[in-house]
């Protein structure tokens, strides 16, 4: 810890636990699986030393589970994953977007589908980060692209999951999981943390879920007397079960809401040339780092490119992609996966402009492929 | 625990939220004798409500927590100990109650309970087994006896039944025991036991479901269906927790399994002691 100052060569994996404990993460439940099992590894030996509890659950349901349960305790929270653990999470996931219960989930993507390909890369979980759990329900996901970038991204899951009482999804590719690269790390103290709204004041007539100005109502914690009743079945302001249509209606629409309303918060991207961008590249992850080498490239060879990288992925940065967009004929999204998010840039920009680029057999899509597809839509 | 037992009276009203009543339970179902007993066990130990934390299941067992007037949490089905696993863990002030029904806890959690037998961590585990899943209209369960008939086993349930006790001793519960509501003081007096143990007490609640399956199975009104319990008690159980009490037939009831395994949440603690403060 005493070393955060120096550079240090890690690898992301390690720099998304540092991140963790330095974001206040103080439980957190696992399930061993490639390519995340560091994750697990490394705040095993972190948390005890600050007063933490690790615990290597019986499942990847319980370690989901295990985590709201200790976040609604009061705990900074945390799970680690991959595809088919992040599959058998969804459940759980729903039930802390329901019961806006504040929780980190690291999803380290492999090859899919199943098993797939569990040493690989691959970015085969975007519309599964976003759709994963059944009902309508608001996500919030990262996508970093550097180990330094997880670090930062860890930090910021925790302040959005703790200032908009959300599960928020860390999604991170093989490669950028198991990067070494040297950097030099905050100090916590450095770091602007964000912890959740506890209820306070009468306790009679609260009202759990009630509708305040900013959409997200203090949470009660246990022990302090509100003795509030959390569930997964819709509930109103009162925390209990309603079919009422109109406060259906108005719970489910509040838990949406609140991320359009805090969208500001919530949206990151890097955009690079995209003022006079002719072809705009959209590209997230390790591929949006390939994307930024080769949109050099192409602008040494004086190609009007332009990369637009989302960091956050979901919501997506819908009006930043407009932005950098609206010089382009071209919007190429290269992808590690069969085509996901080009569907949401499809979306903002429109079908024509459209192209794709596609891998899915384990390997990272290299800058000069990606500038073999500019100079193809030049 | 501290302990610190109560001469007041039992008002179950002090440990209810009124405004949610009236419950959802069928008329005769043995789920709200379970309650009363565990909310009597709560009075008698002086249990402050502001630190009982009840987690449940889904089913009609699952239902219960909404009506006490407690720190309640009604989570996904069969995973009421996960959850409950991170709450102790990150908060050991709490007193921990899992409410969870047969299919809850035997089928779709199953793996949860074993896990949760083996790690002993302080919380005390209640299973109401009314041998069907009577919220979604009378399938079999785990614990459906043999030959009896339900909406999915129109011939009659093929398939053995589990012994929950004895499975949650084998994966090493630091407390077993199982109860019948028809006798709502030993009842009572078990979970008192279970609450006060430090490891994790699992507590088989053997309820009835007059609704649904006493009426499939022609098993008689609720008085009937409760007093059949008597047929597979021993008399001298009345009130007293005993030790394994032997009968040739039916279910044995007390306390079944005792041991002062360690506990899981002492021990980590005391493993995280030694690693903070000192060097890296």
């Amino acid at each position: 810890m005493s070393n955060r100052t120096l550079p240090v060569n890690i690898q992301g994996n390690h720099a998304c636990a540092l991140g963790a404990v330095a974001a206040g993460c103080r439980f957190y439940a696992g399930y061993p699986i490639t390519p995340s099992s560091e994750v697990a590894e490394r705040m095993s030996a972190e948390l005890p030393k600050v007063g933490g509890v690790f615990i290597q659950m019986e499942d990847e349901i319980a370690s989901m589970g295990a985590i709201i349960g200790a976040s609604m305790g009061g705990a900074k929270v945390m799970t680690a994953t991959s595809g088919p653990g992040f599959s058998l999470k969804q459940e759980n996931i729903g039930y802390a977007a329901m019961t806006e219960t504040p929780c980190v989930i690291v999803n380290v993507m492999r090859g899919g589908p199943s098993t797939g390909m569990p040493t690989r890369p691959a970015q085969g979980d975007v519309m599964q980060a976003r759709w994963g759990t059944h009902g309508d329900h608001p996500t919030i996901a990262l996508v970093p692209s550097s180990v330094k970038e997880v670090f930062d991204e860890t930090v910021r899951a925790f302040n959005l999951a703790e200032a908009l009482r959300t599960p928020v999804i860390l999604l991170i590719d093989e490669v950028v999981g198991h990067l070494v690269e040297t950097v030099t790390l905050p100090q916590a103290s450095e770091l602007d943390l964000v912890s959740r709204k506890w209820a306070e004041g009468s306790k009679k007539g609260f009202q759990p879920f009630a509708v305040t100005e900013d959409m997200v109502p203090p949470m009660p914690r246990p022990g302090d007397g509100f003795r509030a009743h959390f569930t997964g079945l819709t509930h109103d302001e009162s925390g209990f079960p309603t079919q009422k249509p109109e406060k259906v209606t108005r719970a489910v629409s509040r838990i949406l809401n609140k991320l359009e309303r805090h969208r500001e918060l919530i949206e990151s991207w890097e955009a690079q040339q995209t003022d006079d961008a002719e072809l705009l590249v959209v590209a997230y992850g390790i591929t949006g780092r390939s994307a930024r080498k080769a949109v050099a490239m192409a602008r040494e060879k004086g190609l009007k490119a332009g990369l637009m990288r989302p960091i956050t992925l979901w919501p997506f940065p819908e009006d930043a992609l407009r932005q950098a967009a609206k010089k382009a004929r071209r919007v190429l999204v290269p992808e590690m996966n069969a085509g996901q998010l080009c569907y949401e840039v499809e979306r903002i920009c429109g079908t024509d402009r459209i192209a794709r680029l596609n891998r899915f057999d384990g390997e990272a899509i290299s800058p000069a492929q990606i500038l073999e597809k500019i100079e193809e839509l030049a | 625990m501290a302990v610190v037992e109560s001469t007041d009276t039992f008002e179950i009203n002090d440990y209810l939220r009124l405004e949610m009543m009236p419950h959802f339970l069928c008329p005769g179902c043995g789920h709200g004798i379970a309650m009363r007993a565990l909310l009597w066990a709560v009075h008698e130990l002086g249990i402050d409500k502001d630190k009982l934390a009840i987690v449940s299941g889904i089913g009609c067992s699952g239902r219960m927590g909404a009506y006490v007037d407690a720190n309640t949490f009604h989570v996904t089905h069969g995973r009421p100990l996960a959850f409950a696993t991170g709450l102790a863990l990150a908060r050991p002030d709490l007193e921990v109650v899992v409410i969870t029904g047969d299919g809850d806890a035997l089928a779709i959690g199953g793996n949860h309970l074993i896990h949760a037998c083996r790690r002993n961590l302080r919380m005390t585990c209640m299973l109401l087994n009314n041998e069907v899943y009577g919220m979604t209209g009378g399938q079999v369960s785990p614990t459906t006896s043999v030959n009896r008939l339900t909406t999915t086993t129109p011939g009659g349930n093929l398939e053995p039944v589990f012994d929950a006790c004895k499975l949650a001793e084998a994966a090493g519960a630091g407390m077993v025991g199982r109860e019948v509501t028809l006798q709502t003081p030993a009842l009572k007096n078990m979970i008192k036991e279970g609450l006060a143990y430090p490891g994790f007490a699992f507590l088989e609640v053997i309820s009835d479901c007059t609704e649904i399956y006493g009426r499939k199975n022609d098993l008689g009104n609720s008085p009937e269906m409760i007093l059949s319990q008597k047929k597979s008690m021993r008399p001298d159980n009345y009130g007293n927790v005993v030790d394994r009490p032997f009968r040739p037939n039916g279910l044995p009831t007390g306390v079944l399994a005792r041991n002062d395994r360690p506990e899981y949440g002492e021990t980590y603690r005391t493993f995280a002691k030694t690693k903070q403060g000192g060097a890296k």
